[in-house]
């Protein structure tokens, strides 16, 4: 039995290493997307294109400088009307639009000012900033306008202070950095994209080519078959792992906190779960073509459900349900666990349980329906 | 140059080889279909409701004051009480919670004196609910502090307005900055450019692998009729699965359609031309269907992350957006957010109604050029 | 140009760069076939046969040299030779999802045959290749044989005057094989068809009327199947004896020996006159304690000549 595994290993082994621009395409893919991760992805949106209409008088100069020097907003036009201000967010030329009423200064006087922030909520992100920090700086200008005005009438403001402090403490990334929190996540999204897509074509490329049959002439059993072919796949798929783990924590400088071997033990059986998800494919799919369909779904929906990107707790109950029919969902939990918090066994043991009993589930039916397929 | 008989039994042939596999067939629109389903439901932009463990250890009005004040602003729900600050960090380590509150003994005093202080404790492994529990935590305690001084203040006899400017925001196009609108536009084009890359890159490439590719070079058929023949079923496709996704997408889920309709699908058209035309460059490239895999995929995780579909663009280096404009989607994406969610015509958005007529032009041109017309 | 001549190759040369260095896959080749006529290009594995046809059909660019088709050159008006020529490629290739009559239908709107000529066309030559009763089974589902022949039916939709057939009868069973040369013989007889047709078996040879043998990307002979046999010098015996390689060695040495040969169990021994030497090749053997059984004198084949004639021309070289 070894020694046709052996066999088949060879083969495959030959195979890949053959193919240099496949294999070279495995190898970089996973770089160029830490690399990506690492610096393209900013959620926080900051100077905004800003179009501002009836500024008058330096009240208005003011209140605009003190938007401008949150960071958030840049004043890239000042118009006549809020028309135009519609028109330039219409076009795309500007994200704000801050329009002062005519009566601003009087009404600054009076303690009644209103200034009309006009924010375009076709792109999410920058409208969310634009929404939150308008509102704080409105704030922070009338502290200030307030702050003036009492030293006018003669009140001590040097103990004017707000009698309430925050502390913010970070855990795990205190410089919160993207890339802390989307490593550890990317590796689990890659072991698993990697290993459903290299075991789910293997298989069935063999099959649409009608190298299978000559193949199955021979004595290599079904389960033989199955190892010989994924065992040098799990190989490739530990190398892009380990080229990762070295360039996200050497290069991009990633705290890794927990026990490697701790972590590599659980890899393992990871890795197995979506070995068993991509024979599951191979075997109901006849063709590349209907591998690639599944595929795309499974790594697309896997990516959205499993918490990778948006957190699972603001999803519908019955979504997260969907979400753990995906491994990845369970090994993120982990990956995170042991990578940014440092934390291991005792705390994680239900998790660890819970993918080596999807690991069964998925394996036994796998190689049920795929002896079934042969037949 | 094109000879219609030729061109005729190349579309014949397609079409039979996509009818006669239903499954695939199915998989083809079922996939689009699911994942924006899916997508709608599971990506919940503004995140809200971060599970808290709170650590009150005064008990006090002004404490409770404070963590009111923070349930109230909807960003934050107490999922468990903690006796002390170890405990809130265990009730983080272990993912119960993603926040933690700890207000120190004698807060109210401490408050009175103009010395309270509050510590905030987040799950720096999740940017997403961090960055949301940043911002909402900083703007409610100032807040929160400015009325506890105002309050004082008027203790003190100051009578007249003291917050002088309100600012009223208003969001256009998405008043309750709503992720579904922000979302659906996107992600229809999203799933417009997998399928039509996809779809193509697989045909071809299937071709080469299988051998059938000699066979038909050894026709007479002119390499341009066997594209033709190949992207035309496809476009009839990617328009049906258009028509598909957009009804649910804008009639099923209610997204809000401003623009002009027309205008969208022959812009639609247009964009789908260009994803031909990148999966036929893609073919020139891969010779297994398991290369063509690698590179959409590739792409496609390119496209989740560069062309402003999900992430804003503005904050990423020039390089990387560089890399961004080599994608249709990058085009589109501003696009369909100018048409469909603003509802604005031609006049304002015609640059990038340009640049993605140039990219087709110039994709089907280069792929014609480098597609192979030999076997070498 | 020779009017008779409908297909030509001149000087051919393709060398392929690979990560490896160069493989001179055709290497000088000339080749030519006349109206009406069956060449055999025959060789080993990887002796350049694929790659030849490949270069005359226009599929693969040429590195030097000629060729041509009806009048065409291969580079400059490589679909006017398509249109032209039938061809069936080694590897089977015919789109595998479609059934025997949508392949048909396919290849006939592809060469311009005209819409009311299809019908009849179509269901004559599936009556040719015995595939009437096939015809909505799809091409993927055909055994061996019978996609042979639907290649060949469809690569004659357009009544090509010239037939390029890269080993059409690998995988086929031996009376498969055997149909499938009648309907080659027919055609060439009938309608007078050029077919260059290429082949490892050397029993398939005998049916051309001529034969090139190519090693190597280069041509070693070409001439009738007849002629072939005839350079070879000398006359041939066969036997068993019960130490091939011993007795191979021991009866080179002999006087009269010109070459020797093996195959499996047997020894085939050219000399200059097989009925004096006979005698004195037996008792050498047994002088050396090496039984000998079944000594005859055989006509000698395709085989030997190629594989004489291959040595031969090695020789040459290395002088
Ligand atoms: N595309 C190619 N790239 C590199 N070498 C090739 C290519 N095609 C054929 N060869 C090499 O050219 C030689 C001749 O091959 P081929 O024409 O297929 O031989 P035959 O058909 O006689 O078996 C072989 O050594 C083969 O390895
Ligand atoms: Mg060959």
């Amino acid at each position: 039995m070894g020694l046709r595994i052996w066999a088949v290993m060879q083969k495959e082994f030959i195979q890949t290493l053959r193919d240099r621009r496949t294999l070279l395409l495995l190898l970089s893919i996973p770089i160029i997307e830490l690399f990506l991760f690492a610096y393209a992805i900013r959620m926080n949106v900051d100077h905004l294109r800003t179009v501002v209409a009836g500024a008058e008088g330096a009240e208005c100069y003011a209140y605009v400088q003190a938007l401008e020097a949150s960071g958030y907003f840049d004043v890239v036009a000042y118009v006549d009307d809020q028309a135009e201000v519609i028109r330039a967010i219409d076009g795309g030329r500007a994200r704000v639009g801050v329009v002062f009423p005519p009566t601003f200064a009087r009404d600054l006087q009076r303690g009644t000012a209103q200034v009309l922030i006009l924010v375009d909520g076709s792109d999410f992100f920058p409208a969310q900033t634009a929404y939150g920090m308008a509102g704080v700086t409105a704030q922070d200008y009338g502290f200030s306008v307030m702050v003036e005005r009492l030293e006018r009438s003669g009140y001590d403001t040097r103990f004017l202070h707000p009698p309430l402090d925050m502390r913010m403490r970070i855990l795990y990334n205190p410089d919160m950095s993207d890339l802390v929190f989307l490593l550890p996540g990317l590796l689990a999204m890659l072991l698993q994209t990697q290993t459903l897509v290299l075991t789910s074509a293997a298989i069935v490329r063999e099959r649409e080519l009608g190298t299978m049959e000559a193949l199955l002439v021979t004595p290599i059993r079904p389960l033989e078959l199955m190892l010989g072919k994924i065992i040098p796949n799990i190989i490739l798929v530990i190398l892009d792992m380990l080229l990762i783990l070295a360039l996200g924590t050497g290069l991009l400088r990633v705290p890794f906190r927990g026990n490697v071997l701790f972590f590599f033990a659980v890899s393992a059986l990871y890795l197995l779960s979506g070995l068993g998800l991509g024979i599951l494919v191979s075997s109901i799919s006849r063709s590349q073509k209907q591998t690639q369909q599944i595929v795309m779904v499974v790594v697309l929906l896997g990516a959205i459900l499993s918490g990778f990107i948006f957190p699972r707790y603001a999803m519908p109950k019955w979504v997260q349900m969907v979400g753990l029919l995906f491994p990845l969902t369970y090994f993120l939990g982990i990956s995170r666990g042991v990578i940014n918090k440092g934390i291991g066994w005792s705390v994680l043991r239900p998790s660890v349980l819970s993918i080596a009993l999807y690991v069964l589930v998925v394996l036994g039916v796998a190689v049920v329906s795929f002896r079934r397929r042969l037949e | 140059m094109i000879d219609l008989q030729r061109l005729r039994a190349v579309l014949r042939k397609e079409l039979t080889q996509l009818l006669r596999d239903r499954i695939t067939l199915l998989l083809i629109f079922m996939m689009p279909l699911l994942e924006l389903f899916f997508f709608a439901y599971a990506v919940n932009l503004s995140v809200d409701h971060i599970p808290t463990a709170v650590c009150d250890l005064s008990l006090d009005v002004r404490s409770r004051d404070f963590i009111d004040a923070l349930v109230a602003s909807g960003y934050f729900d107490i999922a468990e009480y903690a006796a002390g600050e170890a405990d809130v960090i265990a009730a983080l380590d272990e993912g119960r919670v993603r926040a933690g509150i700890v207000i120190p003994p004698d807060f109210a005093a401490q408050v009175a004196r103009g010395q309270g202080e509050v510590l905030i404790i987040l799950d720096g492994s999740d940017t997403y609910s961090v960055q949301a529990a940043y911002s909402a935590a900083t703007a409610i305690a100032q807040h929160h502090a400015l009325d506890l001084m105002v309050e004082k203040l008027r203790r003190q006899g100051q009578t007249f307005e003291l917050m002088p400017v309100e600012s009223s925001v208003r969001v256009l196009y998405n008043p309750t900055l709503d992720g579904l609108i922000f979302i659906v536009p996107a992600l229809i084009a999203m799933l417009l450019q997998i399928l039509t890359v996809n779809l193509t890159a697989q045909s071809i490439v299937r071709e080469w692998e299988l051998g059938t590719i000699e066979q038909l070079l050894a026709t007479p058929i002119r390499p341009l009729e066997l594209i033709l023949g190949k992207l035309l079923p496809n476009l009839i496709i990617a328009a049906v699965a258009l028509v598909l996704i957009a009804l649910i997408g804008f009639v099923g889920m209610g997204v809000p359609f401003r623009g002009s309709v027309l205008l969208f699908l022959f812009l639609s058209l247009l964009f789908a031309i260009s994803g031909l035309g990148l999966g036929l460059l893609v073919s020139t490239v891969a010779h297994t269907q398991n290369e063509a895999e690698s590179i959409t995929s590739m792409l496609m995780l390119l496209s989740m992350l560069l062309t402003g579909f999900i992430y804003p663009r503005e904050p990423m280096p020039a390089i990387v957006r560089l890399v961004g404009d080599l994608i249709p989607l990058t085009y589109f994406v501003r696009i369909v957010r100018g048409v469909v969610t603003r509802g604005v015509g031609l006049t304002l958005v015609w640059q990038d109604v340009a640049a993605l007529a140039i990219y087709a032009a110039l994709a089907m041109y280069l792929a014609a050029r480098f597609f192979h017309l030999r076997l070498d | 140009m020779d009017e008779r001549v409908t297909l030509y190759a001149r000087n051919l040369v393709k060398v392929f760069h690979t990560r490896r260095g160069e493989v001179r896959a055709v290497d000088g080749l000339s080749l030519e076939v006349h109206r009406g006529e069956t060449v055999g290009l025959i060789g080993p594995d990887g002796a350049g046969k694929t790659t030849t046809v490949r270069l005359i059909l226009g599929l693969l660019r040429r590195t030097a040299g000629e060729s041509g088709v009806l009048g065409y050159d291969s580079m400059r008006d490589p679909f006017a030779i398509r249109a032209a020529t039938g061809y069936i490629a080694q590897r089977f290739a015919l789109p595998p999802d479609l059934t025997v009559q949508e392949n048909m239908r396919f290849f006939a709107n592809v060469y311009g045959v005209p819409r009311h000529e299809q019908r009849d066309r179509i269901d004559r030559l599936l009556a040719f290749a015995g595939l009437l009763d096939f015809r909505s089974r799809l091409a993927g589902h055909l055994s061996g044989g019978m996609k042979k022949k639907l290649a060949l039916a469809c690569s004659l939709v357009h009544n090509p005057r010239v037939l390029i057939l890269d080993e059409p009868t690998l995988g086929v069973d031996p009376v498969s094989r055997r149909e499938f040369w009648n309907l080659l013989n027919d055609l060439r007889a009938v309608e007078g068809v050029s077919i260059l047709v290429c082949t490892p078996y050397m029993d398939e040879a005998e049916r051309c009327q001529r034969v090139a043998l190519i090693a190597e990307g280069r041509l070693i002979a070409c001439d009738s199947p007849a002629a072939i046999r005839r350079q070879v010098a000398g006359e041939l015996l066969e036997c068993r004896p019960s130490d091939v390689r011993r007795a191979k060695a021991l009866v080179a040495e002999l006087p009269g020996v010109l070459e020797v040969q093996t195959y499996g169990p047997s020894l085939h021994i050219f000399v200059d006159r097989a009925d004096e030497r006979r005698a004195a090749i037996v008792a050498a053997l047994e002088a050396a304690g090496i039984r000998c059984r079944g000594m005859r004198r055989i006509i000698p084949q395709m085989e030997e000549a190629f594989i004489s004639l291959l040595r031969r021309r090695q020789e040459r070289e290395h002088a």
